[in-house]
Parts: structure tokens; C-alpha cells; sequence
């Protein structure tokens, strides 16, 4: 029998490919730090601008050290994340509202689409005179620029759900609700969650522009402020710092993903 | 006596700028564990005339009747199975087999006892806790078929549930279905396009004709082979006979509606 000796070399196989693509993706990111430090030394661009990650890591480590940093980050992280679950659950909320009531749904459909359309960072402004110069603009900030598209990308799904699934429930003389409950919802969480995953992305974007217009802290804060001082390693480190949260962020949406799809 | 009776159905689907007339007046009756198959080409209406029977859709005209008393699917149990399993690929076998108590609310113990005890019947007993995704094509039909019966329908409605299998699968299937059928002692509307399927399984054979969809002919099958299985229903005399018969009105249908339509297109 050759199965099991075959087996153990599929697997080889397979480990060794998961290896080399991380050596991979270990060299690209090597590689870009030494250059950018390479470029900024050799004065290839200029270091005052561009900063280099030298710098930019020596400084996060010192702010982490004095303590400062820590707020920002959270403060902005907390934001971010309240945005984010605010403006999904919203949208799954509305999408189903649209679902269940068909008129209102047909009523809806020009005003969502204006709104989808419009680029929601231009309501800024509005949200500040409305709801102060504060944490509860910037979240509303967080929220709006992901709640359309949600409930947009969310009613699609459910719209799409194959009408036999229906049907089959149907047969047994099920509500709205069950039929909700037990085949539309369900069928439509593939969708739901690539949703989860774009929102992680727009949540950021609107947090950030959030704290550009009025905050006094978070990350955001410390861009404008780098860039108004001229402390480009301090935008540098934020810009990092950013990064790796939301790279932190779309990983635990992933995990989730596992849970709650079988694969 | 006759259990289930549609009295002059007529039904309509509607679009933009256009109506047509799926059924034109159908009437017949059914007796209580009677097996009648409903039998014609594509388009005939024979999938709306199910619908209709399981209450999904409501007749634009005609009545149908159980007992005399007009149609009502919430106190009337009845069976519906389509085309493809449409198991849900997120529930597990037995759990898809329970979601027919589930939604009727009657969750009993027995309830999961006995659909254990029906999934034996059917050989899925070891696969009851596996998902869908993990059963062949057969296996999932009979899973879909025993979501079906769990709930005890009075009526059992068939919409070509064996068309998308191979034919030895198709076979074997068709022989479970009708020794459950006869053992549980169902009433049963079978609609197909295969002519050897309507004969081996069913008492009565309903000959449908399209656009609009109306009755053609119906015909007893012979008790010689409404006794037998399926199987060996198929290598009776009989049985060429009455396919015979069939394909040649089957024949005719379709030649009077291709005449029907090439004169409508003279006519545009």
C-alpha cells in the first residue's frame, strides 16, 4: 500500500510550500525597510520628508516609553471599532427592514442610491455642528461611511438567495420570520462577512478623517499634527502604527469568518 | 370517493405588457392513496398546478377542495418535493430532516427518534450528524425525501424530484418511494416528463397539453402494474403498451402546438 507514504509526501509537499511562501513575504517586507532606511541614509529622498524606519521605530518606541502614544491609540481604536459594529449591524439591520417590507424597499431605492453615491467624508462638517466637536462626530463619521454600502451589498445577498430554499419552508407553512431565520440570513453570511471585511477598511478611513477636522487626540490627530510641526517621522510612525491595527483587525474578522462558515 | 378535487382551475402569470394563461380550466379528482402523475412537456403548467395543490399560489379561478372543504395549508400537512434536494448545505443531515417540525413547532422527543428510525429506513442513519456537501446525489434526495415525510403529509406533491439523477439511482429511488408510499399509505401527485416513471409508479396518469396548459387525456394504468415495483414494472407487456399509447398522444400534443405556433407566426 502506497497511500500512506504518498500521503506523508503530499503534506511535505504542502508545509514546504507554506514555507517558501513566507520566506517570501519576509524579504519583500526586509527588503522595503532596507531600502527605505538605504534611501534616507544615501540621501536618495529626503530623510526630513520621507523619515526612515530607524527614526519612525525609534520614535514609537520612545512615545511608547514616555506613555503619550498609548492614548492616541486607543482612543482611536475605540473609535474605529464603534464605527465599524455600529455602522455594519445598521446596515444588516436596514437591509433586513428592505427585505421584509417590499414597498418600502421600492420607496427607499433612489434615496440609497444618492447616498451611496455621495462621498460621505463631504458630511464632515455637518456632523460636527450637529453632534459637537467630538468623540460622537468622529464615530458618526466611522459609521456613515460604511452603513450604505452594507445595507446596499446586505440586500443584494438576500435578494439572492434561491427561492427553493423558500419554497422547501414554504411547504411547511413558515413565516416571514423563519424563513428570515432559517434560510435567507444564513445563506447570505458569505456575503455578510466580505462585507466585514470592507468595512474594516472604510471605518479607518473615516475615523482618521474624523480626527483631521476635530479632534484633539488619536492617530489621526497625530498626522495633522506631525504635518503641521513638520515631524514627518511622527505622521511615519502613525501612518505604521495604522497599519498594523487595521492589518490586526481584518485578521480577527478572518478568524471569525472560520467560526462561522463551515468550509 | 374522492379526497382532493380541483374544480375548474384556471391560473394566469402576468408580466409588463403581457399575460398568458398557464392553466385553462382543470378539472380532476384524486382519491385518498391514490398515485396520479401528471405527465406532459415543458410548459404545459404542470409545476404551477403543484403549486397551486400545496397552497403556495392561490388559483385566479376554480376551487380546490380537500374533503369538500376548500384547500387550507395551515391545518392541511402537505409534502413538497422539488426538483434538486435543496438541502441547507449549513445544517446537518438530521437537522435538515427536523426542520419541518422545527418550523411547525412540534418538537417533541419522538420527533428526532423517529426521523432517526426513517433515516435508518432509507440507509442515512450513519451519515445523520455529516453535511450535505459530503452525501452523493442519491444520498441528498433521500434525506430531502425523509424531510419531507417526517411531518406525515396527508398529500405528498412530487415536482420531478428524480430527474436530476442517474438512472440507476433514479431507479432505486423510484422503488423506495413508492414501497414508503404504499407502507404509509400516502396520497401522491407525481409530476414528470419521463413516460416509464408515470407508468411504473402511478394508478392514474393525468396527459397534459401546453399553452395554456389544460388536460389532454388521462389514463387507468392496468392493476397488474400498479401492484408491482417500479423495477419490475418496466418488463411487463403491459407496460410497452401503455408507453406506446402515451408517446403517440404525447406525439400528437406536440404537433397540434407547433401547428398552433407556426400559424400564430403566420398570423404576426
Amino acid at each position: 500500500m502506497n497511500g500512506p507514504k504518498l500521503f506523508t509526501i503530499y503534506q511535505q509537499k504542502l508545509k514546504k510550500e507554506a514555507r517558501v511562501v513566507l520566506t517570501w513575504q519576509l524579504s519583500i517586507l526586509i527588503l522595503f525597510f532596507t531600502l527605505w532606511e538605504l534611501a534616507s541614509r544615501l540621501y536618495w529622498i529626503d530623510p526630513l520628508l520621507f523619515s526612515s524606519p530607524s527614526r519612525v521605530f525609534s520614535s514609537i518606541w520612545s512615545r511608547l516609553l514616555q506613555g503619550s502614544l498609548l492614548g492616541h491609540i486607543q482612543i482611536t481604536l475605540l473609535e474605529t471599532i464603534l464605527g465599524f459594529l455600529i455602522g455594519t449591524i445598521a446596515g444588516i439591520i436596514i437591509a433586513s427592514m428592505l427585505w421584509s417590507f417590499h414597498r418600502f424597499a421600492k420607496v427607499m431605492d433612489p434615496y440609497l442610491v444618492v447616498f451611496n453615491a455621495m462621498p460621505k467624508v463631504a458630511l464632515g462638517p455637518i456632523l460636527i455642528v450637529a453632534l459637537g466637536p467630538g468623540y460622537l462626530s468622529i464615530i458618526a463619521m466611522g459609521f456613515i461611511i460604511s452603513v450604505i454600502v452594507t445595507t446596499l451589498v446586505v440586500f443584494a445577498a438576500f435578494h439572492e438567495v434561491d427561492q427553493n430554499y423558500l419554497k422547501v419552508l414554504k411547504s411547511f407553512d413558515a413565516t416571514k420570520w423563519q424563513c428570515f431565520k432559517e434560510a435567507v440570513f444564513p445563506a447570505s453570511l458569505p456575503a455578510i462577512i466580505s462585507t466585514l471585511k470592507v468595512n474594516v477598511g472604510l471605518s479607518w478611513v473615516g475615523v482618521i478623517v474624523g480626527e483631521y477636522l476635530v479632534s484633539k487626540q488619536g492617530l489621526g490627530y497625530l498626522i495633522i499634527y506631525g504635518f503641521q510641526v513638520f515631524d514627518f517621522t511622527l505622521v511615519m510612525s502613525s501612518l505604521v502604527i495604522i497599519a498594523i491595527l487595521a492589518a490586526i483587525m481584518y485578521k480577527t474578522v478572518e478568524k471569525i469568518e472560520q467560526l462561522l462558515i463551515r468550509k | 370517493m374522492s379526497y382532493l378535487t380541483l374544480d375548474g382551475v384556471s391560473h394566469y402569470y402576468f408580466s409588463k405588457k403581457q399575460y398568458t394563461e398557464a392553466l385553462h380550466s382543470i378539472s380532476f379528482s384524486v382519491k385518498k392513496n391514490e398515485f396520479v402523475s401528471l405527465l406532459g412537456p415543458s410548459g404545459c403548467g404542470k409545476s404551477t398546478l403543484l403549486s397551486l395543490i400545496s397552497g403556495m399560489l392561490q388559483p385566479a379561478e376554480g376551487n380546490i377542495l380537500v374533503n369538500g372543504e376548500k384547500l387550507d395549508i395551515s391545518t392541511l400537512e402537505i409534502g413538497y418535493m422539488l426538483q434538486q434536494d435543496y438541502l441547507f448545505p449549513w445544517k446537518s443531515i438530521i437537522d435538515n430532516v427536523l426542520i419541518g417540525p422545527k418550523i411547525r413547532k412540534r418538537q417533541a422527543d419522538n420527533v428526532k427518534q423517529n426521523a432517526l428510525t426513517l433515516l435508518e429506513e432509507v440507509g442515512l442513519k450513519n451519515v445523520a450528524d455529516k453535511y450535505p456537501s459530503e452525501l452523493s446525489g442519491g444520498m441528498r434526495q433521500r434525506a430531502a425525501l425523509i424531510r419531507t415525510l417526517i411531518t406525515e403529509p396527508e398529500i405528498l406533491l412530487l415536482d420531478e424530484p428524480f430527474s436530476a439523477l442517474d438512472f440507476q439511482t433514479k431507479l432505486k429511488l423510484e422503488v423506495l418511494v413508492s414501497d414508503l408510499l404504499k407502507t404509509y399509505q400516502k396520497t401522491a401527485i407525481l409530476v414528470t416528463h419521463d413516460i416509464g416513471e408515470a407508468i411504473s409508479m402511478s394508478d392514474r396518469i393525468i396527459l397534459m397539453s401546453s399553452h395554456p396548459g389544460a388536460i389532454a387525456k388521462i389514463y387507468d394504468v392496468p392493476v397488474e402494474l400498479r401492484d408491482e415495483s417500479p423495477f419490475l414494472a418496466r418488463k411487463h407487456p403491459k407496460y410497452s403498451r401503455l408507453f406506446d399509447k402515451i408517446w403517440a398522444d404525447l406525439d400528437q400534443a406536440k404537433q397540434t402546438v407547433q401547428l398552433h405556433e407556426e400559424n400564430a407566426y403566420e398570423r404576426s
